[in-house]
């Protein structure tokens, strides 16, 4: 007899036991062979800005301070020729209710997990996302179930999940950890068969909707404050949520063209499901262990069709190094007196480089901070990197070998963005997409171009090169 | 002894090395997917027991006793003493050595 709760057995029925605990029948908006309609998904299960901005309001989260950061400014201005070094600004979305951007996210999945009438919300997440969900949850009177990946198989913690989980414990919720390994989603899939709640899972249009928000409110803040637009915006880019939602946000805001950049942690050569490299690396978010794969391949997500579509919207993705970004953290609270979280400054370590290649009238907005805490601070994730071995040096950071050694520049004009090449980046995409078909329809030959955000020649010319008809 | 109703955390196997997804790398397909969670002890029991608890959300876990008020200890660290090096050299570069 096969047993019902084996892993093939749960992991079978995964779409049955997601349409219960998203309340969205995600087979309406297929349309092609591998298309579906992502702007009625978005259209359908969300709110209009206007009244997200009102959820928020009344959640403790949005309305968060762009601040400008001078000596870093004036730093940057140290490396690049006189006229250049834009103003870079901050979004201190530390200060949104649990001391992150995520509360933005959270806000409107738990307010639709109400609103449907469940009982409680699970999320999977070993991010800011656990305790955001949580505090949103103890707003509503939701019970909240959080499920981690902390350890390794001898039970040594990440400090900066551990602190995670202080946090979803602190907000009343259940924290389930588990060691190392993707088969995460067979144990949160059983629990939400075993209780019913709501899979407020980053990747439902709620999600993305929720941090519209935050791309519409930096523009504003910005009008305000500079009389200008933002010429340049960097995203800290991991499963691609942050980019799309924010992205989709500046555009509902103005009509004008602005850079949008996503950048990740440089962490190539470690296996994000290896029992041994997993506390081998010093970030667990933002890096391009989840960046690349989501990008090529978005619908990997823990719903059917993820709403973080980030190569739709992305004009240059770049990669710094975990020394890079240690460094800049440290700067951000030596120059700036801030102290906040290490992974949210992979932005801001990409944004003090990216400043110095802009003139010096033009402003980069780095749109997300984070709270820093026990375990999860500069300090403490460097003394854990040295515990398991992993070198912490001066030098130049380009020498770093992720999971062998950290270096941190030994000034900070060796600060420099690596641009990751998106036309690859959009091969994959492409190739992902179409790996089980000979040919598809014109229906998905629109969808991979907006994707891709490419146009038909650009796009015929790849399924020419991969050997795919286009049949109307 | 720890006492029924006592909050602690337990440890479970979820899938043993060989029930593992068939996609993980060889050094993780070798140890199993381990869970800890935490709850009210449903009767009296010795640490290390196979126990039942109460979760937070009302649901039942089983799984062997590892602690009782099972405590957060995770801080700053040992001293880096890098981190205030970065701090003096960006101060240096900025405001000068007058600044010291």
């Amino acid at each position: 007899m096969i047993n019902q709760n084996s892993y093939q057995a749960v992991m079978a029925r995964k779409n049955e036991i997601m349409k219960k605990a998203v309340g969205i029948d995600y087979s309406l908006y297929e349309t092609g062979k591998i298309s579906f309609d992502y702007e009625k998904l978005m259209r359908d299960n969300g709110y209009p800005l206007s009244g997200i901005e009102a959820i928020q309001k009344a959640h403790g989260v949005g309305s968060t301070p762009l601040k400008e950061l001078h000596n870093i400014t004036a730093l940057a201005r140290h490396y690049c020729p006189k006229g250049f070094g834009a103003r870079i600004f901050i979004k201190d979305e530390a200060l949104n209710d649990s001391g992150s951007f995520k509360a933005r996210r959270a806000s409107v999945a738990v307010y639709r997990a109400k609103t449907l009438g469940y009982k409680g919300v699970i999320a999977a997440t070993s991010g800011n996302y656990g305790a955001a969900v949580a505090s949103q949850a103890a707003k509503y009177g939701l019970k909240c179930i959080v499920i981690q990946e902390c350890y390794d198989s001898h039970q040594v913690g990440q400090p900066e999940i551990i602190e995670k989980a202080r946090a979803c414990e602190a907000y009343g919720a259940e924290v389930i950890q588990l060691s190392v390994g993707p088969e995460l989603f067979y144990t949160f899939l059983r629990l939400l068969e075993e209780t019913g709640y709501f899979n407020a899972s980053l990747y439902t249009p709620f999600g993305i909707a929720g941090i519209e928000t935050l791309g519409s409110e930096l523009v504003q803040d910005c009008l305000v404050q500079t009389k200008k637009l933002p010429n340049m915006v960097v995203c800290t880019n991991a499963g691609g949520g942050n980019l799309s939602g924010t992205a989709r946000g500046i555009k509902k805001a103005t009509d004008k063209a602005i850079t949008i950049v996503g950048a990740s942690v440089n962490l190539k050569g470690l296996h994000m499901a290896s029992d041994h490299d997993f506390n081998r690396k010093s970030f667990t978010t933002g890096h391009t262990g989840f960046g690349m794969p989501f990008m090529t391949n978005p619908d990997r997500s823990d719903v059917p069709r993820s709403a973080a579509r980030p190569l739709r919207y992305i004009d240059r993705y770049v990669t710094v190094t975990q020394g890079e970004v240690f460094f800049m953290t440290e700067t951000l609270v030596a120059l700036e007196g801030i102290e906040r979280g290490p992974a949210g400054n992979t932005s801001l370590a990409a944004a003090f480089s990216l400043a110095q290649s802009l003139p010096a009238s033009q402003i980069i907005v780095v749109q997300e901070t984070e709270y820093t805490g026990a375990g999860k601070h500069h300090q403490a994730q460097l003394a854990f990197a040295k515990q398991n071995g992993i070198k912490v040096d001066f030098g130049n950071p380009q020498d770093e070998i992720p999971g062998t050694s950290i270096i941190l520049p030994s000034h900070p004009g060796l600060i420099k963005a690596q641009e990751v090449d998106l036309n690859q980046i959009r091969q994959s995409l492409v190739k992902n997409s179409v790996k089980n078909e000979q040919f598809i329809t014109e229906v998905d030959l629109d969808f991979l171009c907006q994707e891709t955000n490419q146009d038909y020649p650009w796009l015929k010319n790849e399924l020419k090169k991969l050997g795919i008809g286009v049949i109307k | 002894m720890i006492k029924k109703n006592t909050w602690v955390q337990i440890e479970k196997v979820v899938l043993k090395p060989e029930e593992r997804a068939a996609n993980v790398p060889l050094d993780t397909k070798q140890v199993p997917l381990l869970m800890w969670v935490k709850g009210y002890l449903q009767n009296d029991a010795q640490s290390g027991d196979l126990v039942s608890i109460t979760t937070l959300s009302g649901r039942t876990e089983e799984g062997l006793l590892v602690a009782e008020n099972p405590a957060f200890k995770h801080n700053y660290g040992d001293f880096v003493p890098e981190i205030l090096q970065i701090n003096q050299m960006v101060k240096k570069i900025l405001f000068g050595d007058s600044h010291d």
